[in-house]
């Protein structure tokens, strides 16, 4: 998973030296050897650890000790007592709690569909927009396309949530109202339950599809153009091109892509759920993140909503550590 | 050989009427998607622009009608927003220099080879965990909390710091790429590594780091749940967060309306669409400027070899 870099200067160097003749190549091997060397024992190391310190400590505070703090979830937290004071331990009543709570069930199975749509159509939209992009003829089209179906990216979910408010609304909003034109009644995108998935994963794809594109498009660049050539020789349309030469040549990427979004089925998006949902659709919109949220800082019941969270973590860690595994092991992918 | 096979211009290449229809249902289509992105932007800033009869009359397309500047002009006087504005502009200060130095020393001796850091794979793992395992929402807060950052603008900035695992890779690869002879100069003549990092390194860091601190910035912008959650009163909070506020609350904007003169020309829905549209316009600004570099970037920070 984590693998050491290869060193470019040792294997130029030799290649370099092998050029000249025999004599004067293994004298510059030597000399390359002794520079080496010194240059090793030369540079001091201890800076290097000095530049890693702040980091450490920032990354051990906030991304560690909430991990060691997860112990919370065995005990009957009291904050007055705070996180490293004495708590009373109370085993795994919090967790028998949550397996026995109605809803807990429920807002499991909202996470994994939601989060299951979310990455099938968000895996399919951008690639299906980046074969279509590069079938553009024209690259000025083509860009001015891309810069504009980027933006939302860019924008959260607070200032796309208000906008989706406004234009969603099933009285005065512009969606219903060009629905009515045509002869649709007003649709509660976000007070109904039958539409309030089918809304999260449509405005999703709205934020995210054009984003999605960038590295298919990467991809495509990347491929030799070469085999384009053979196949136009060989009879190929465009059509066949796409089929047999594109899709193949990025495949690699679609994989990878694929693997990775295991470690996201139970992460349905809380910053979307969060400003988008309200009572009303919480029995189809409700996930763990706002569970956790709603349970743990809102009726500040610390315990059981780290006990959620705890479990949403340990699920995660496991899915995250075998996509990681299979992207390693099988599709040459590398982190750090 | 090779000019044998080089294909001939495509205006040369008589286009056959299916390929002619698909390309043209492929511009509609896709010149479809795009105005999808940008047309609720444009109704929200046509709502902004427009006077409350028409607004409340359901009339407002994709241009203002009555037009009026009132609801900007109620948006710059309220006091609320601008100190919520103040305050975001302020965590960005602190926290974009902050997490570039931050993260440009962290990267630098994660991306040299184990022959000058040794240890190097013990760091790797430390970090590469976090990204693992998180102990989640409470326990933070919780940390958050014991740390004293509650209800000061430290509680946006610090914690922040680590969203910046991701940003890390993507400068540590980028040092990686630069070629190793330069720093090997460098050593030869008496530098050592904080000396490699400001006078070889960065200087030829420019894309990356621009990159990142454009991504930086974004972020702390948009970002609105730490407001939420770490500040108890409203005057501590971001602007993302009063945003999220307001369009929570529903409530009437006129009560609160100090300048008598604006009342008949504002109601909810204009104003509401003049703050959205404040919030997102710095977005909208440096977008041109982060659309030249963040291509670049985000190929290289998530799928390489």
């Amino acid at each position: 998973m984590v693998r050491e870099p290869v060193s470019d200067s040792e294997s130029k160097s030799g290649g370099r030296a092998g050029a000249s003749s025999l004599v004067s190549s293994q004298v510059e091997m030597r000399r390359e050897l002794d520079r080496r060397r010194r240059v090793r024992n030369k540079v001091p190391e201890w800076p290097l650890h000095v530049m890693l310190i702040p980091a450490v400590a920032v990354i051990f505070i906030y991304s560690y000790l909430p991990m060691y703090g997860l112990r919370m979830a065995f005990q009957d937290f009291r904050v007055s007592r705070g996180l490293f004071g004495e708590q009373e331990f109370i085993g795994l009543d919090n967790f028998r709690f949550l397996f026995r709570m109605p809803n807990f069930l429920r807002v499991m199975g909202n996470t994994l569909w939601i989060a299951f749509l979310k990455i099938a159509f968000g895996l399919i939209a951008p690639l299906v927009v980046a074969l279509l992009l590069n079938e553009l003829s024209n690259q000025g089209v083509k860009r001015v396309i891309q810069t504009v179906i980027y933006l939302p990216h860019f924008l959260s979910w607070v200032i796309l949530g208000g906008i989706l408010v406004t234009i969603l609304s099933p009285s005065s909003g512009i969606v219903n109202q060009v629905l009515g034109w045509l002869g649709i009644g007003p649709i509660f995108f976000l007070g109904s339950n039958d539409w309030f998935v089918f809304t999260l994963v449509s405005t999703e794809l709205w934020k995210s599809t054009g984003w999605g594109t960038i590295l298919f498009l990467a991809a495509i660049a990347g491929i030799d153009p070469n085999l384009y050539e053979a196949a136009t020789i060989d009879g190929a349309g465009r059509f066949k091109q796409t089929l047999h030469v594109t899709i193949p040549g990025i495949i690699h990427v679609i994989a990878l892509l694929l693997v990775l979004s295991l470690g996201d089925i139970l992460n349905a998006g809380f910053d979307q759920v969060f400003n988008l949902y309200s009572p009303v659709v919480y029995e189809s919109g409700d996930i763990i993140d706002t569970l956790v949220y709603r349970v743990g800082l809102l009726n500040a019941q610390f315990s059981l909503g780290a006990a959620i969270g705890m479990f949403k973590s340990v699920v995660s860690l496991i899915l995250i550590s075998s996509s990681y595994f299979l992207a390693t092991r099988y599709l040459n992918y590398r982190i750090f | 050989m090779a000019q044998l096979f080089n294909r001939r211009p495509a205006s040369r290449i008589k286009a056959s009427p299916a390929r002619i229809a698909f390309s043209i249902a492929n511009h509609i289509v896709l010149i479809l998607g795009a105005a999808l992105c940008l047309v609720p932007m444009i109704h929200i800033l046509a709502v902004s622009l427009s006077s409350p009869g028409p607004v409340a009359a359901q009339r407002v397309g994709l241009w203002p009608i009555g037009f009026t500047w009132s609801a900007y002009e109620w948006v710059v006087g309220n006091p609320d927003f601008l100190r919520a504005m103040g305050v975001s502009f302020l965590r960005i200060g602190l926290a974009v220099p902050m997490s570039l130095f931050f993260t440009v020393i962290t990267a630098y001796p994660l991306s040299k080879e184990k022959k000058y850091l040794r240890t190097r794979g013990a760091y790797v793992w430390f970090f590469f965990l976090t990204m693992l395992f998180s102990g989640g929402l409470i326990p933070s807060y919780m940390i958050v909390l014991a740390t004293g950052l509650i209800d000061t603008i430290w509680a946006l900035v610090i914690p922040a710091l680590t969203w910046q695992v991701f940003n890390m890779i993507l400068v540590l690869n980028f040092f990686r790429q630069l070629p190793k002879s330069l720093e090997e100069a460098a050593y030869v003549d008496g530098a050592g590594h904080w000396m490699v990092l400001f006078r070889v390194y960065l200087p030829l860091s420019k894309p990356v780091i621009a990159t990142i601190t454009l991504f930086t910035a974004v972020t702390h912008w948009n970002s609105w749940f730490d407001g939420m959650i770490y500040m108890n009163f409203p005057e501590n909070q971001p602007l993302s967060t009063y945003i999220r506020n307001i369009l929570q609350t529903l409530e009437d904007v006129r009560l609160t309306i100090q300048d008598v003169s604006l009342i008949e020309f504002l109601n909810n829905d204009t104003a509401r669409a003049a703050q959205i549209f404040v919030a997102a316009l710095p977005i909208i600004l440096v977008y041109p400027f982060l659309q030249r570099y963040f291509a670049k970037g985000i190929i290289l920070g998530s799928v390489k070899g």
